[in-house]
């Protein structure tokens, strides 16, 4: 009896799943294609792990969405991620998105490549564009990519410069290849500058999901450590978590080198700017936005879109004018960044 | 006989029930304070279940929720706590991925290896757990923790280049599996394609009730897990039964990322999702450690995972579904409690009853075997 009864249960909810896979044939795609309206929808950016509000990487996505939509004046979208998503939920959202008629759409982190690559093939009529990736290879996405090791040997000259201590701090949010250029980058910039100069250098996680570039408490603590350590200047490749750096920094009166965006100008951390030497931009907004403009003009272009020191979607923002004022320094970085350019200073990227 | 069942059916059902409820409520209430419409969220979610490409990926995702609270499920019956599948499974599907990339055998001899290779992983890991408990003492909570963590940078390890790692752009990945090691899946056409694992899971599920209920050694598991001084007194070794209890465990949730690595993406990179083995452990309380349950359970989850996302575009949050998921384990943990001592209350006056009535009990077998029944059902 009991095992008759559990047997049928087991049966008629295998069964019912299989009735409602076969009954319901449409997909979400077919299904409100027709009742969109398309046209008037422009930009959509896909956020990485951190989103909206890490004054960092993805607030740099979200800047140029924001120009893109005062001057094209259509309809834009911005999305977030979940905790633990697949490359099906992230193929599932550039899809979504496509079908309802936004053009270009972006997705942000080198974590959507597969997802973009997926969600190009189904809507080739739309454009995409990746940012922090160069392995989509296709006639409808843009590859945006960025020389960040240039950045990062520039804010290395920077700090070797700056510190009395002769130690300086390197603090990267994730150990992932992508971070490791910013390290790579910062620690040539300190050596060639300076040999005596000694950098600690940290990551807070092994994986983005366990907070590494969305937990300003992990970027403090590692700070206050380095710090103990007489580090005078750290360089934050942190995101959301740089935010932490700068505080502990500000606490202190030490350095603190900022990351992806000018964050001296940022509203949330005006508390803590005197303290911010510079901030090695990676101007992601501007390849949004040149991205879109480009979909606007009617003339997008795929394959791989590299941002560097001689096309300045990198570099060092001079926004501090403590930083601004320091000749000696700046002609350092400026010596260094004509090298770079020249090509006389290979900088390493791992 | 047939009264019986309904009491049995009424008392399984109203747990789940009741917290799905107050969960829907306090969701609602939450929707309504921020001032948003209560009910549109619920039609958005219930229309999206409806499209056949999200019910594919509703039913991939269920497959490893599925798998993972398996596991947990078996540490549950025995009042083991193995927090730890997290770890397990990641580090096994790591570890398979990287045979899958190195070996290249015909598909039937490359896919056994490859789920092989799972299972020994994920008993590997939990089975220190299960050492450190039986040989020290140590709480399979705590050392499961820590294993957690260490999994997490033995996989950072095993991603350097100079180890088994292969970087495709800024992405840290395993090299692509061989071929045969890529286990068809079911095409559905515009749908998407369902994993070819969930069929694995779907009998790992029959498999879990038939070794918990019909065998030996599930008898001694969970009358280890009711009272282990009184397994002791029966001939049950306890210590023993901790250790295979946590090997069996661990080798299950070595499975639970199997289905997208054989069945999707081929390779173990920074893509690959975590936090599965944590969604688990709610996934199996709120399925009460029994199969058909957990099947629900798992269903319900990728279903408030695949169908919120839609919301983001009608001016809702996706996080509404994760807010929902929180309320479900918060009140599932407390009607099942309710639920039990209202079910022994009922139990406690049937039997008044029945001896006021003038039965002996055990008099006839069927009231005496339908006491013992009725027993196992609150102890849950």
């Amino acid at each position: 009896m009991r095992r008759v009864s559990r047997l049928t249960v087991a049966g008629a909810a295998t069964a019912s799943l299989a009735l409602a896979l076969s009954a319901c044939g449409g997909t979400s795609t077919e299904s409100s294609s027709s009742s969109e309206s398309k046209g008037d929808k422009g930009l959509a950016i896909a956020y990485d792990v951190g989103g909206k509000g890490d004054q960092s990487f993805n607030d740099a996505a979200y800047a140029g969405l924001e120009q893109a939509k005062k001057e094209f004046k259509y309809e834009t979208a911005d999305v977030e991620p979940t905790d633990g998503e697949t490359d099906a939920d992230k193929t599932q959202r550039l899809v979504s998105l496509a079908k309802q008629g936004y053009n270009p759409i972006i997705g942000v982190g080198y974590a959507y490549a597969p997802a973009v690559k997926a969600a190009a093939e189904k809507y080739p009529d739309t454009t995409f564009g990746i940012v922090d990736d160069s392995t989509v290879e296709a006639d409808n996405v843009a590859d945006l990519v960025f020389a960040e090791q240039e950045a990062s040997y520039l804010a290395g000259v920077a700090a070797a410069k700056s510190t009395e201590t002769n130690t300086v701090g390197f603090v990267g949010g994730v150990d992932n290849p992508l971070i490791h250029k910013f390290q790579a980058g910062f620690e040539q910039g300190v050596k060639d500058t300076d040999s005596k100069v000694k950098v600690i250098s940290q990551y807070l996680t092994q994986t983005a999901e366990e907070g590494g570039f969305s937990s300003p408490d992990k970027g403090k603590a590692a700070a206050e450590g380095q710090i103990e350590k007489k580090a005078d200047v750290i360089y934050a490749a942190a995101g959301l978590s740089g935010q932490g750096v700068i505080e502990a920094a500000s606490a202190n009166k030490v350095w603190a080198i900022g990351v992806d965006s000018d964050q001296y100008r940022q509203k949330a951390l005006a508390a803590y700017k005197d303290s911010i030497l510079t901030s090695a931009t990676k101007d992601v907004a501007k390849a949004v936005y040149t991205l879109a403009k480009a979909v606007e003009d009617g003339k997008p272009e795929g394959g791989i879109v590299r941002g560097d020191l001689k096309s300045g979607e990198v570099g060092l923002a001079d926004s501090n004018p403590k930083f601004k004022d320091d000749a000696e320094l700046q002609k350092a970085i400026e010596t260094a960044k004509e090298k770079i350019i020249s090509g006389e200073i290979k900088v390493k990227s791992s | 006989m047939k009264k019986f069942d309904k009491e049995r059916v009424l008392l399984a059902v109203a747990g789940p029930v009741i917290a799905l409820a107050v969960a829907f409520a306090l969701t609602s209430i939450v929707l309504i304070a921020s001032g948003k419409n209560p009910v549109e969220p619920y039609t958005l979610m219930f229309q999206q279940a409806t499209y056949s490409d999200i019910q594919v990926l509703i039913i991939n995702q269920a497959s490893m929720y599925y798998i993972a609270a398996l596991a947990v499920a078996i540490g549950f019956r025995m009042n083991l706590f193995n927090i730890g599948v997290d770890g397990q499974y990641q580090l096994a599907a790591m570890v398979a991925a990287v045979v899958g990339a190195h070996v290249a055998l015909p598909a039937a001899l490359q896919l056994p290896l490859l789920i092989l290779t799972a299972l020994l992983t994920g008993a590997f890991w939990s089975g220190i757990a299960g050492v450190l408990k039986v040989t020290r003492g140590v709480s399979e909570v705590v050392a499961t923790i820590m294993l957690n963590s260490i999994a997490t940078a033995v996989i950072g390890y095993l991603w350097l280049p100079t180890v088994f790692g292969v970087k495709v752009g800024n992405n840290n990945t395993t090299g692509e599996m061989h071929e045969s090691g890529w286990l068809p899946g079911i095409d559905m056409g515009a749908a998407g394609e369902v994993y070819g694992f969930v069929i694995i899971a779907v009998l790992l599920g029959i498999g879990y009730w038939v070794v918990l209920n019909r065998t030996r050694f599930g008898f001694d598991l969970r009358a280890s897990g009711a009272s282990e001084s009184a397994a002791a007194a029966s001939g049950v070794n306890p210590k023993r039964m901790v250790l295979t209890a946590m090997l069996l465990s661990g080798a299950i949730s070595g499975l639970a990322g199997l289905p997208i690595l054989l069945g999707d993406t081929h390779t173990y990179s920074l893509n690959f999702p975590t936090g599965i083995g944590f969604l688990g452990i709610g996934i199996a309380l709120l399925g009460r450690n029994s199969p058909t349950g957990i099947a629900f359970a798992a269903l319900l989850w990728a279903w408030l995972d695949k169908a919120s996302p839609e919301l983001d575009f009608h001016g809702y949050d996706k996080e509404i579904a994760v807010i929902m998921q929180g309320l479900i384990v918060l009140a599932v943990v407390v009607s099942y409690e309710a639920v039990r001592e209202w079910g022994l209350r009922r139990q406690q006056r049937r039997v008044g009853a029945e001896l006021a009535a003038g039965h002996v009990l055990g008099a006839s077998a069927s009231p005496s075997a339908n006491k013992t029944e009725k027993q196992e059902v609150a102890g849950r």
